[in-house]
């Protein structure tokens, strides 16, 4: 089997990040190899197509399906308006004051389809424009003709565990004294409009109220509980996919749900950019394809590009290595890994499984499987 | 491949399963006048970036067969040697796959209950993750149901409705729809979308005239060409043709694994249905099968509803699983529904946390015994779930008038009623994680008598190494081989439950039994609410050993004969051994008091063995 153990998520003050920016159909793009964009630039426009809404012609003038092509004033494609006739019977007789019954079109758009067997005629709506921004600030480096574009950048980059919210951006400010210190209400103030606020082992409801409330882009923070989470958004969340939210505030929660410290290493890497402006975006899918929630930092200096590295190598679980416990009952506990035994042993619990020995920062020791430690990366 | 004259030729097989995250291989081989298991290896699937060719995953597999077996298997290219020669080769090669999300499909009818239905269940039957089901009164607007075809991009789409000879409008009507929507499919742009239609003989020029320029029609028989009977079978052949044609061709490596396989690819759940069908027909059983796994859970069951004409049906749980979908069995089951199986007081903040960072870090597993006994009780509450729904889905065909005498009326059976019967229920079997690796088996004997609730003498078993998806393709080629592997080496025998059915509110006898054990017979009452574990076990040949018992229930109680009558039965062994369930049916906790209810629980986990010790008090 592969790894063992879970790959950890990436912290690192440096890194090659490439966006791709693709269009849902395809459609025009805005910018041109090379060009050097900004996080709401609009790179990539597109329509897409209006709905379709059914109109029963026969039905509504009494006729069957097959004389349907005898009343019909339009043909498919032809463009409409609301209100305006796209059927009409001829009156009784030819006798004008004796009328003929019509038939309205209920949207502006186009015809799709004449129906001659159900008597059916389909509307198609006004297409609706679909713009595609950059997100990230970078350069343009490949131009996928008619459908986006790849933005990079050299970026400090934070892996979250889990978020929701989609992409924004806002300058950095860390509103905790430290990693552990929880982000509460009090401690946010109409100062963090438009910023991406750093909290450390936990936000509160309250908190996350208040930031909504003033207009905080982001918070990046360590835990977040489930019960809060529920209370926010008004439902469960059943499945770990996440980003359409309309939240308002973009959430990046670093280490897992309930009071967790943030990890020093992420703390002190946001700490050390304060000021300089994110690239925000909560969705989280952990299915196959897996997306993690993030924090990209932009770097605009040239000398970031030549020392920059392109991707974190993944490496294995060495004695030494530094992990992430993310499981009870350990659980958001950091330390290195002391020893790492080949045969399976029987646990508490009195599964068998591969284990670990770890050395929490705290200088104490423990046996724990090697499915339930997360590598810290980076 | 090598060919063969008979099936009775193939002494040596290959079968892969290639599911999402890992590829398993088994090696079976004829040895003494038997087919038998020899080994198994597994290898991480590759049909995603880096690798993009599923191959790999499965040469890495059968790889890891030839170290543990000792016989060559591939040759110095990597193809198979065929057909076997001694100790090298294979003469057979089969695979099953639910690799990139396997099969994906939505369907439409007219009426929801009744073609919509049938829709449903040839796509569930035939393997498929339904993602939809369109119909004429399943009260959307036409324009919510074609923005909902245009939104989801399915491998293809089953398209039914109206009876032969009855009216066209309708299912045209449909068609239209799908025609303005424009679907696209899942998978690759240089293709059309393929779409079955299995409706109404009548409506078949039309329905191409709306169709066929914009996707690719098939047309097959009517699945429901009267309204008393399904006809299943063409639609879901032609589900199968269209997954080797379209989705396996599409997804990377896999034209090439198609022409290694001496049967067609067919999807993971369909080959489970099949293994399950043909136990079932074999031994003339009615049977339910049970896989959960981490994002959802498949149940299968084969009733008999007339007493003879064997009915199969599958459902598929998409968002029951136990890591994915934790939360979501979590939220829909509720807190006070899970910690009903927990026999200790757990703090509801903690709780919920421990239950979300499981669905953010889904291949974690419990180190603590508090933890095991936790996600047990989410895996029973899953599982209860999962069932509920396969109930509510395996009903006598709806929409048909039926013809009632005065006898009739005194019974409450209607259209649209339940084939799942518990008491008629032979045999149980389970597989996923959390009840093939439990540390002890009676865990998932316990876990599956409490989440099912079986009724009167049911056999419980558990696959252990997830083998049933390559014994179901087996089937095809050589039925002998995959009967005989599934009975001695797929299935681990736990036992036999007795649960008679019936209340009262007073403590007091159930019933009195008497067991013929091999060292004696052993009698006694079985109390409310009580629950005994009396050991019987395996023979030397992996069945399991067979001996006779009487019962006599109390006057409340009904063993299948009737409140109070007397039962004489076989009961089978296993590594559990023979459940006997006082807790009477219906099953109701919540009668009890909070003490009481904690008291129970450690009392039946005690009585049956199943956890080293309990924490808590």
């Amino acid at each position: 089997m592969g790894h063992a153990y879970t790959p950890g998520l990436k912290v690192t003050d440096s890194l090659v990040i490439r966006k791709h920016r693709i269009l849902p159909l395809k459609g025009d793009v805005l910018v041109k190899l090379g060009d050097k964009v900004k996080p709401d630039h609009v790179v990539a426009r597109t329509l897409l197509p209006g709905a379709v809404v059914p109109l029963n012609v026969a039905n509504k003038m009494g006729i069957p399906p097959e004389d349907l092509e005898t009343v019909m004033l339009k043909k498919a494609g032809d463009p409409i308006k609301a209100g305006e006739p796209v059927a009409q019977s001829k009156p009784l007789f030819g006798l004008k004051f004796l009328g003929g019954s019509k038939c309205e079109a209920t949207i502006d758009g186009t015809i799709e389809s004449i129906s001659h067997i159900t008597g059916q005629v389909l509307q198609r709506g006004m297409p609706t424009p679909v713009e595609v921004k950059a997100y990230i600030e970078g350069e343009v480096i490949e131009v996928l003709p008619r459908e986006g574009v790849v933005v990079q950048c050299v970026a400090g980059f934070v892996q979250g565990i889990f978020g929701i919210g989609g992409e924004t951006n806002g300058a950095i400010q860390v509103v905790t004294p430290d990693n552990q210190t929880v982000l509460s209400d009090n401690l946010i103030n109409e100062a963090h409009k438009d910023k991406v606020i750093v909290g450390g082992s936990l936000v509160t409801a309250a908190a996350l109220r208040k930031a909504i409330q003033v207009g905080v882009r982001g918070i990046v923070v360590g835990g977040f509980d489930d019960k809060d989470l529920r209370d926010f958004l008004g439902y469960d969340i059943g499945v770990a996919i996440t980003g359409s939210e309309d939240t308002r505030t973009t959430l990046v929660v670093t280490e897992g749900f309930g009071q967790i410290n943030m990890a020093q290493k992420t703390y002190d890497l946001l700490k050390r950019h304060e000021g300089q402006m994110a690239c925000i975006n909560g969705a989280t899918q952990i299915r196959a394809g897996v997306i993690r929630p993030e924090l990209v930092i932009p770097e605009t200096a040239e000398d970031d590009y030549k020392q920059a590295k392109t991707d974190i190598p993944v490496e294995g679980l060495k004695i030494g290595s530094p992990i992430r416990v993310i499981r009870h009952p350990y659980f958001g506990q950091l330390g290195r890994v002391t020893d790492l035994p080949a045969p399976l042993q029987v646990l508490e619990s009195e599964s068998r499984a591969r284990i670990l020995e770890v050395e929490f920062d705290s200088g104490k020791r423990a046996l724990v499987p090697r499915a339930n430690v997360e590598m810290i990366e980076g | 491949m090598a060919k063969f004259s008979s099936p009775d030729d193939i002494k040596v097989i290959v079968a892969t399963d290639c599911g999402s995250t890992t590829t398993k291989a088994i090696l079976i081989e004829y040895v003494n006048g038997e087919y038998r298991l020899l080994s198994r290896g597994e290898a991480p699937t590759t049909v995603e970036a880096p690798f993009e060719d599923v191959t790999m995953g499965v040469l890495n597999a059968v790889a890891e067969l030839e170290e543990l077996s000792g016989r060559r298997l591939l040759d110095d290219k990597g193809r198979f040697i065929s057909p076997a020669n001694g100790a090298i080769g294979t003469d057979v090669f089969i695979s099953t796959s639910s690799a990139g999300g396997g099969l994906q499909m939505m369907v439409a009818g007219v009426v929801r209950s009744m073609t919509a239905e049938s829709a449903e269940r040839a796509a569930l039957g035939a393997g498929a993750i339904v993602m939809d089901v369109i119909a004429s009164n399943d009260k959307r607007l036409p324009h919510q149901q074609i923005e909902r075809i245009r939104h989801l991009r399915p491998d293809m789409i089953l398209l039914s409705g109206g009876i032969d000879g009855g009216t066209t409008t309708h299912v045209v009507e449909i068609a239209e729809l799908v025609s303005a929507a424009d679907p696209r499919p899942r998978l690759g742009t240089g293709y059309k979308l393929p779409i079955i239609y299995a409706g109404n003989k009548d409506a078949r020029e039309p329905v191409k005239e709306a169709l066929s320029d914009k996707v690719d029609l098939r047309v097959v028989d009517n699945l429901r060409p009267v309204l008393e009977r399904e006809n299943l079978g063409p639609a879901r052949e032609e589900i199968h043709e269209l997954f080797m044609e379209h989705v396996m061709a599409q997804a990377p490596g896999y034209k090439k694994l198609m022409s290694w396989a001496d049967a067609p690819i067919m999807p993971t759940p369909g080959a489970v249905g099949l293994i399950i069908q043909t136990i079932a027909d074999i031994y003339n059983i009615e049977a339910v099968g049970v896989d959960i796994g981490g994002a959802t859970t498949d149940v299968f069951s084969v009733f008999r509803p007339d007493t003879k004409t064997p009915v199969f049906n599958r459902t598929v749980s998409a968002n029951l699983g136990m890591s994915y979908s934790i939360s979501n069995v979590f939220a829909e089951a509720t807190l006070p529904m899970v910690m009903r199986w927990v026999p200790f007081k757990m703090d509801e903040r903690d709780l919920r946390n421990r239950v979300k960072n499981k669905m953010i870090r889904p291949t974690t597993i419990p180190q603590s015994l508090e933890e095991l006994i936790f996600e047990q009780a989410i895996a029973r509450e899953a599982l209860r779930l999962a069932f509920v729904q396969h109930k509510n889905f395996a009903t006598v065909l709806k929409g048909v008038q039926q013809q009632r005498t005065i006898a009739d009326a005194f019974e409450q059976s209607a259209s649209g009623a339940t084939i799942v019967n518990m008491m008629s229920l032979n045999m149980l079997i389970g597989s996923g994680g959390v009840l093939s690796h439990a540390p002890r088996r009676a865990q998932s004997a316990l876990m599956m008598i409490d989440s099912f609730l079986p009724e009167g003498v049911t056999r419980l078993a558990v696959d252990s190494i997830f083998m049933m998806p390559q014994l179901g393709v087996l089937t095809e080629v050589q039925p002998k081989a995959a009967t005989e592997v599934f009975e001695k080496d797929c299935l681990i025998h736990l036992g036999t439950c007795v649960a008679p059915t019936g209340t009262t509110k007073k403590p007091g006898p159930v019933m009195k039994y008497s067991i013929d054990l091999p060292d004696g017979s052993v009698t006694g009452t079985l109390n409310h609410l009580e629950m005994k574990l009396i050991p019987l076990g395996i023979q030397e040949n992996g069945l399991p050993k067979v001996v006779k018992a009487t019962f006599e229930p109390d006057r409340n109680y009904d063993l299948g004969a009737g409140k109070g009558a007397k039962v004489e039965r076989e009961l089978h062994g296993g590594v559990v051994g023979i459940i006997l369930d006082g807790r009477g049916r219906p099953f109701d906790l919540s009668s009890l008091t909070e003490d009481e209810r904690v008291k129970y629980l450690r009392t039946w986990m005690t009585d049956l063995n199943i956890y080293p010790e309990i924490p808590g008090k």
